[in-house]
C-alpha cells in the first residue's frame, strides 16, 4: 500500500507493507536518531511525536500514521540544543543510545506541563529507560533546563 | 512476528463490522501496543481511528468514553476527575510510560479483557456500560464475564454522578504489570468493589452496603503466575480492599 507521512515538515510517500511500523518508516526516510531498543514497548528509545504527542514508533503502524505529522529529533534540533547542553554539562549520558527518545520526551513534557514537580517529572519520563546513568544526572539536567526556560 | 495482509480504515462502524466478520482472522486494532509481541497472522487489520471515537463526551446524564480514547486522555480528563476523583488517574498512571499511554486505547484495554488490565478493574468499580455495535449496550460486568465474540466496542458509558472512589494496586516495580489490582467506589452507601490481576481478568467482587474485606477475598479465586503465587495474592487482597475502603471513606 502507498502512504504519505509528513516527517519534520516534509512529505514522504512510500510503498509499505500493512504491518510496517512507523519506526521502520522514519528510519527508511533517513531519521536515524530514532532507535529501537526493547521491541516490547517499554524502553522509550523509539519515541517520536505524532501530531505533537510523544508515541512509541515501534508500536504504531505506519499505515495508521498516514496523514499525521511526525516529528523526530532531527526536526527539533534547535529546540533540543539548550537541553542537550545541560545533559552534557551534568554528565548525564554515557552510551547515548537512549538520548534521542529521552530528549523527545523531555521536550514534550516541557510543552505539556508547566512547572512540574519532581514526582511529575519522574512519572512523565518513567517510560524512558537508561541502563547507564542511574537517572541522577538526567534529573539534574532537567531541573536546570526547566529553571532556565521558566 | 505478526503479519497483516491488508489495512483498512473504515468510514463508519457498519463498514468496520462487515470487514471484521468477513473472515476469521480479520481483527480490530486497538492501540497495537501488544501486537508486535504476538505471532498473529491478521487478514484485514481494521483501524477505527477515522470514526471519531477518540473523545470523552459529556452527554448530560452520562459520560461517554470512545473506544479510541487513549489511556493518557483517561488519566488527564478533568471531567472524569470531577465525577470519580482520581480513580482513573491512579489506575492508569502506573502503566509503562507516557508515550505508551498516549497510544494505548480504552477500547483495546477493555475489549481484550486482559488479566492484568488496570482499566477494566477501574471501570468495574463503577456502574459502567459497554456499547457494542451488534450486541447493543450491556453492563461492564456482563461484558467482562462473557466469552470473546466478534463485535465492535464503540464506547464505555458512565453515569454522570459523583462517586467516592479509590484505586489500589500492587506492583513489584514501577511501570510493570500489577500483581493485584483493586478498585472501590461508593455512592449513597452502596459500594462496588472490583479485583483484578488475580491473575485472571478483573471481576466485580462485591456490590452492597456492608463490605467486609476478608469475606470478599474468601469468595474470590486466585491463581499463581510468574509474578506471584495464589497464596500471596490471597494475603494482599484484603489489605488493598481495606486501603481502598479507607480512602473512599475519607473522600466521602
Amino acid at each position: 500500500m502507498q502512504i504519505t507521512i509528513a516527517i519534520n515538515g516534509k512529505n514522504y510517500t512510500r510503498l509499505v507493507d500493512p504491518d510496517t511500523t512507523l519506526y521502520t518508516f522514519v528510519r527508511d526516510c533517513g531519521c536515524y536518531s530514532v532507535k529501537c531498543g526493547c521491541e516490547t514497548t517499554n524502553c522509550g528509545l523509539c519515541t517520536v511525536w505524532m501530531d505533537g504527542t510523544p508515541v512509541l514508533s515501534c508500536s504504531v503502524l505506519a499505515a495508521r500514521a498516514a496523514g499525521h505529522e511526525i516529528t523526530t529529533l532531527e526536526g527539533v534540533l534547535e529546540e533540543s540544543k539548550q537541553f542537550t547542553d545541560f545533559l552534557a554539562a551534568e554528565g548525564a549520558e554515557q552510551c547515548g543510545f537512549c538520548s534521542p527518545g529521552f530528549i523527545m520526551n523531555v521536550l514534550a513534557m516541557k510543552r505539556e506541563l508547566s512547572n512540574p514537580t519532581e514526582s511529575e517529572i519522574q512519572q512523565y519520563l518513567s517510560g524512558n529507560l537508561c541502563r547507564c546513568t542511574g537517572y541522577a544526572g538526567q534529573m539534574r539536567a532537567i531541573r536546570k533546563y526547566m529553571e532556565v526556560e521558566a | 512476528m505478526y503479519t497483516i495482509r491488508q489495512f483498512l480504515r473504515p468510514s463508519n462502524v457498519e463498514e468496520a463490522y462487515q470487514a471484521l466478520t468477513a473472515a476469521r482472522n480479520n481483527t480490530v486494532l486497538g492501540g497495537c501496543m501488544w501486537l508486535r509481541l504476538g505471532h498473529r497472522a491478521i487478514g484485514t487489520a481494521i483501524d477505527l481511528s477515522g470514526l471519531n471515537l477518540d473523545a470523552i463526551t459529556d452527554t448530560g446524564d452520562t459520560i461517554e468514553i470512545g473506544a479510541m480514547v487513549s489511556l493518557r486522555q483517561l488519566e488527564t480528563s478533568e471531567l472524569l476527575q470531577q465525577q470519580y476523583g482520581t480513580l482513573f488517574r491512579d489506575a492508569v498512571s502506573g502503566i509503562v510510560g507516557t508515550q505508551f499511554r498516549n497510544t494505548a486505547t480504552v477500547g483495546g484495554s477493555v475489549y481484550g479483557r486482559f488479566g492484568f488490565s488496570d482499566v477494566l478493574t477501574a471501570l468495574l468499580a463503577l456502574p459502567a456500560q459497554v456499547k457494542l455495535y451488534r450486541r447493543g449496550t450491556i453492563s461492564i460486568e456482563e461484558f467482562a464475564a462473557m466469552p470473546y465474540e466478534k463485535d465492535i466496542l464503540e464506547s464505555i458509558i458512565l453515569p454522570k454522578q459523583i462517586y467516592a472512589a479509590s484505586y489500589q494496586h500492587m506492583r513489584f516495580q514501577a511501570t510493570d504489570f500489577p500483581v493485584l489490582t483493586c478498585a472501590v467506589s461508593c455512592r449513597d452507601d452502596v459500594y462496588r468493589i472490583s479485583v483484578g490481576a488475580r491473575p485472571q481478568k478483573a471481576c466485580l467482587a462485591y456490590h452492597g452496603s456492608s463490605p467486609d474485606a476478608q469475606r470478599i477475598t474468601d469468595n474470590l479465586n486466585f491463581s499463581s503466575n510468574m509474578r506471584a503465587s495464589a497464596d500471596y495474592r490471597r494475603k494482599i487482597c484484603p489489605v488493598l480492599i481495606r486501603r481502598a475502603l479507607k480512602e473512599v471513606q475519607v473522600c466521602r
